[in-house]
């Protein structure tokens, strides 16, 4: 059996000062309770988190304690995709109809500073100046250049297509177009990403009502079903976010692996999917995303930017509401963003950033430290 | 006037020091033949116990890099100020028949590094503390720059 997502919420990505990351998740709830139209006290379940903000289930101070399971889910970038993964196995084994999910998250200004202990790393690794998931995102598409005749107006587009998006998305942070000479020419900060080609850690919540395939109809006529949910973790010797060393023989990476299980799970292929968000902290990730998830051969991607394919109007439409790059990340929320624009793709509630036609079937992606993915396919 | 005699490693198992010859030092997993770096209590891949310690080589080459431009904020623990502070290269080398590590490099300047070319280890003081040891640690440089000193 699928599981329907029945209502879809979120609160503005960007800097909210008046709110603090659980009010902004309690904000999105709301608005995924109304648009189901449905009440807190009528969800049977809850799972979700946020890696700054505090335990999820706090959520119960602000909408109300009713006693209902929630479970607090913390997985680095995937925590979106694995409260949704969660609830759907909760729906699918018959211990509930309905239940909400819950991502939110409020991140200090500058990149990250995690612990190395956190990943089971010894403390010189952050005292060299290794521990910036911006260097590995940087060397790897200084390879996957090298490699790939892939060029910095390719990445400049990545970022200049985000803003353009995101203009058109009235919860976007980023809202201002950039254009690409500007991108390319901005300060360098790991070799080749320039200042705007890369998101920053932001603020913002989204939540997800989801049922019983066969109940869908009592709280939506729009129902999006998730045909898969797949996350993964990193296999030995892959090249990933965190890693002090690689193999010598290649070895497949998280979002490979949690792609393929999830076009199995669905039962599609790539050539089914009519509009994808991937996961473009910076532009780099979104070009070499687009070959790991099987939209296109490695390299294809300079060809493919230049026609415009991922473009609102284009062939295969790629973060239409302006990706991690112009909504910023909030962690435990990004995934969950994600989901909330593929659901009003499908639902063709886009405005002016719909895509045209009849998309009946989209694909969202995450990754994260320290090699970690998450892949939902979702279908009207 | 205070002489900086002392010097230790940023962390004793990552490489051998003090050495006039350092090596680094990781492991091979004596069950499936699967090399760590830094040197492993098991194997990442089968989980057998207690790999070999194996010192690796001190020659490799550039498989990817970038330039650290802004100062990282802890962890991260130099003697540098935000003033002082000077863009480093970070990138994975390529050892023969082991792995490939994550380093810094000694050449921050773009120009001067390529995919592909010949890297030799290099240690180098990454902070001196307040009662003057030095803190060393592990880094590449290219080889073609050493020729020219």
């Amino acid at each position: 059996m699928r599981v329907a997502i029945v209502g879809v919420g979120m609160h503005p990505f960007g800097r909210t000062p008046e709110r603090t990351g659980l009010q902004q998740g309690a904000y999105a709830a709301r608005r995924a309770l109304s648009d189901a139209g449905v009440q807190w006290q009528d969800m049977q379940f809850g799972y979700g988190g946020s890696y700054s903000s505090g335990n999820a289930d706090a959520l119960g101070n602000e909408l109300g304690l009713t006693g209902a399971p929630f479970t607090n889910i913390l997985n680095a970038c995937a925590t979106g995709g694995s409260s949704l993964l969660a609830a759907c196995k909760e729906i699918q084994s018959g211990a509930a109809d309905i239940g909400i999910v819950v991502g939110f998250d409020k991140h200090d200004r500058g990149a990250f500073n995690a612990r190395p202990a956190e990943y089971g790393l010894g403390d010189w690794y952050g005292e060299a100046g290794f521990m910036l998931t911006t260097q590995f995102f940087a060397a790897k598409i200084q390879k996957y250049m090298h490699d790939y005749g892939i060029t910095a107006d390719t990445l400049a587009r990545v970022a200049e297509k985000a803003y353009r998006n995101g203009a058109l998305n009235p919860n976007a942070w980023r809202r201002t177009p950039i254009a690409l000479e500007e991108i390319k020419n901005s300060q360098m900060v790991n070799d080749p990403l320039t200042k705007y080609m890369f998101c920053s850690p932001a603020e913002g919540g989204v939540a997800l009502v989801v049922c019983r395939e066969d109940i869908a109809q009592r709280y939506t006529d729009q129902p999006v079903f998730v045909a898969a949910a797949a996350m993964r973790t990193r296999l030995p010797g892959a090249f990933e976010v965190y890693g002090t060393a690689v193999a010598l023989d290649t070895v497949r990476n998280a979002t490979e692996q949690a792609s393929k299980a999830a076009y199995e799970m669905a039962g599609v292929s790539p050539k089914d999917i009519r509009i994808a968000a991937l996961q473009d902290t910076e532009a780099g990730a979104e070009v070499m995303h687009l070959a790991e998830n099987g939209f296109c051969e490695h390299g294809e991607q300079e060809a493919m930017l230049r026609n415009g394919d991922t473009e609102i109007g284009g062939r295969l439409p790629v973060n239409t509401d302006g990706g991690c790059l112009a909504n910023g990340e909030p962690i435990g929320a990004s995934g969950l963003r994600q989901i909330h624009e593929i659901v009003l793709q499908l639902r063709k509630q886009a405005g002016p950033r719909q895509v045209p036609g009849n998309p009946l079937t989209g694909y969202t992606h995450v990754y994260g430290a320290p090699g970690i993915s998450a892949v939902t396919i979702l279908q009207r | 006037m205070l002489r900086a005699h002392k010097s230790r490693a940023i962390d004793a198992q990552l490489f051998t020091w003090p050495d006039t010859n350092p090596a680094l030092l990781g492991s091979r997993c004596t069950a499936c033949g699967f090399h760590a770096f830094p040197a492993a209590a098991s194997c990442a891949r089968c989980g057998a116990v207690d790999p070999a310690s194996v010192r690796l080589p001190r020659r490799g080459t550039l498989w990817a890099w970038t330039i650290q431009r802004f100062m990282p904020k802890e962890p991260y623990r130099s003697s540098e100020t935000s003033e002082t502070f000077r863009p480093y290269g970070v990138g994975y080398i390529e050892l023969p028949g082991a792995l490939r590590i994550e380093s810094r490099l000694t050449e921050s300047d773009p120009a001067k590094l390529r995919i592909g070319q010949a890297m030799e280890l290099a240690v180098y003081v990454h902070r001196i503390e307040a009662d003057g040891t030095e803190v060393m640690n592990y880094a590449f440089k290219p080889l073609d720059v050493e020729s020219r000193q």
